[in-house]
């Protein structure tokens, strides 16, 4: 076997990735611009003995693949903005009630229908928060057609290791462009913990996260929305149970930031530093590559949700970061939480990515 | 060398697949980098379509066109809204059938409509024609290259007839003059 060349469009590349993922589980509503991914899935998931079910809607979506989660099934969906708003009650529910699964976010421009065939950052907060309550997720945001691939196999992965819903916060512009890709000959899948039998199904292990008692195997389990206990059995009024629950579900994520953290580092000397995600990684590894003599500094996050923010201080001379994203600064917004030094937000609105012209006048201005 | 090429014509005239050859033939079988981009939204139905594709030996980071290098101009709406200001040193294949302006460009111009009608008898290949000719006259792709990304891509059945277009879209380019 060898690895194997193709063009590919981004959401071809992320459906192919889900399969290879042993993804066997899709229920989506079909939305602008994430659509090729439900085709891509409707055609391809029957061959592999998996299910495809197109929904009424993006709420039954998102409880579909909750459901099939607990079968033991790896399972998704894929939306963009008004859909991925619909999906934000269950999503609380599937952190709510330690539920693998995966939902692919292209993003479009919003508020409400705003843009369906542009590209856009703006749900960047929407998938830290979106849902009621205190919980923490893990979000990944892919920058080329190969990644597209490679971090939504990656994403299964986090999502059976750490119990959680994951983000693959893509946008219209790598979602949409075809380019070459490799395709690995085989995608490394690390199996769900299974429960040990006679331990109570939410108890957790010294890493914060319980086994998986997943149904049909034997288990006697009672999953709920509502606080519970280690039975899995509702307990809504016992403030500290309550407390010691949701700072668990807080905890295995971000306690665990370090191992999950996937970014790069470049130029770590430079004094003005870029830091991106997603289809604006691009601009500025334009700009870097014509410019070598400038040395110009570029963190490249891959994770953005836990938050690397310990990546920030390898850049010991920074005198400013310069945070370029399609949204009004959301992530810019989280890095100046993290750092003293001045953070600048280069947003852009309107659908269309950065320019290197753009990206080099920011430099200029503060040389 | 990085290279830019922008497709445009009406919604039904195969832009879209034109430039999702034209990349395929780079990346599988001329072992060259490519990305292609295209605009989406409503108009592109009867309307204005365009797509657009780079064409690099190294890997390409900055994935859209901001000023093409080559032009292949399918209907008189496209030239105005995508190819009106193309710069002076660029290159510009117009199917002269349906496009009655002249940029200030060097242009190639291709009847490929009219041969795809009258010599094809199916108009449908006129964008193969083009690609062919694309191909004869600028090398951006080479032609065996450009064959299989047709064979590729075309509907079973229709191979005889697509590759018939390019060889007929490599024949009009042949007489032209080399830009």
């Amino acid at each position: 076997m060898t690895s194997r060349l193709e063009f590919w469009q981004g959401n071809t590349a992320c459906a192919e990735g889900a399969l290879a993922a042993g993804c066997r589980f899709f229920g989506g509503y079909p939305i602008t611009p994430s659509t090729e991914i439900a085709e891509h899935m409707a055609v391809k998931l029957p061959k592999k003995g998996g299910v495809f079910i197109q929904m009424e809607d993006e709420i039954a979506s998102m409880a579909s693949i909750i459901g099939a989660s607990w079968t033991g099934a790896r399972s998704m969906t894929a939306t963009s903005g008004p859909g991925f708003s619909l999906m934000m009650e269950n999503i609380g529910y599937a952190a709510m009630t330690e539920t693998p699964c995966v939902v692919v976010n292209i993003q479009r421009g919003g508020p409400s229908t705003g843009q369906p065939t542009m590209g856009a950052q703006g749900d960047m907060m929407q998938c830290r928060f979106g849902s009621h309550g205190d919980y923490s997720v893990i979000a990944l945001c892919p920058a080329s057609v190969q990644e597209m691939y490679e971090l939504t196999a990656k994403a299964f992965n986090l999502a059976d290791k750490y119990r959680v819903p994951v983000f693959l916060m893509a946008d219209e512009v790598v979602g949409h462009m075809r380019e070459k890709i490799i395709i690995p000959d085989a995608v490394e899948q690390v199996p769900r913990k299974a429960l040990v039998k006679g331990t109570l199904p939410f108890k957790a292990d010294s890493d914060g996260i319980p086994g998986f008692p997943q149904f049909g195997k034997g288990y006697g389990v009672h999953v709920t929305g509502l606080t519970h206990d280690e039975r899995g059995y509702p307990c809504a009024t016992n403030p500290k149970l309550h407390e010691t629950l949701v700072m668990r579900l807080v905890d295995k994520i971000e306690s665990a930031r370090r191992d999950m953290a996937d970014f790069d580092i470049l130029n770590p000397d430079a004094e003005l530093v870029f830091i991106a995600y997603g289809a604006p990684v691009r601009t500025v590894q334009q700009i870097m590559h014509d410019h070598p003599g400038d040395n110009i500094g570029f963190l490249r996050i891959r994770t953005v949700w836990p938050f690397p923010e310990f990546a920030l201080g390898e850049f010991k001379s920074a005198r400013r970061f310069l945070v370029p994203e399609m949204n009004l600064g959301q992530i810019a917004r989280e890095i100046e939480r993290h750092t003293k030094v001045p953070v600048t937000s280069l947003p852009k609105l309107g659908g269309e990515l950065h320019t290197p012209a753009e990206l080099l006048a920011a430099l200029e201005a503060y040389r | 060398m990085r290279l830019e090429v922008r497709f445009s014509g009406f919604g039904g005239q195969g832009i879209i697949l034109s430039a999702v050859i034209l990349g395929r033939a780079a990346v599988m079988h001329d072992n060259k980098f490519a990305v292609q981009t295209q605009v989406y939204g409503p108009e592109a139905r009867g309307g204005a379509s365009m797509s657009a594709v780079i064409i690099d030996d190294s890997p390409i980071l900055y994935p859209k066109v901001a000023d093409p290098d080559i032009y292949v101009i399918m209907s008189q709406e496209g030239f105005e809204k995508y190819g009106a200001h193309a710069r002076k040193d660029a290159v510009m294949l117009i199917d002269s059938t349906l496009v009655y302006s002249r940029p200030d460009c060097r242009y190639i111009e291709i009847p490929a409509t009219r041969e795809a009608k009258q010599t094809l008898g199916r108009d449908i290949v006129a964008n193969i024609v083009m690609l062919g000719a694309l191909a004869a006259s600028t090398r951006v792709v080479s032609e065996a290259a450009l064959e299989k990304a047709i064979l590729d891509s075309v509907p079973k059945g229709t191979e005889a007839l697509n590759l018939k277009a390019m060889k007929k879209g490599i024949e009009l380019a042949a007489g032209s003059t080399p830009p």
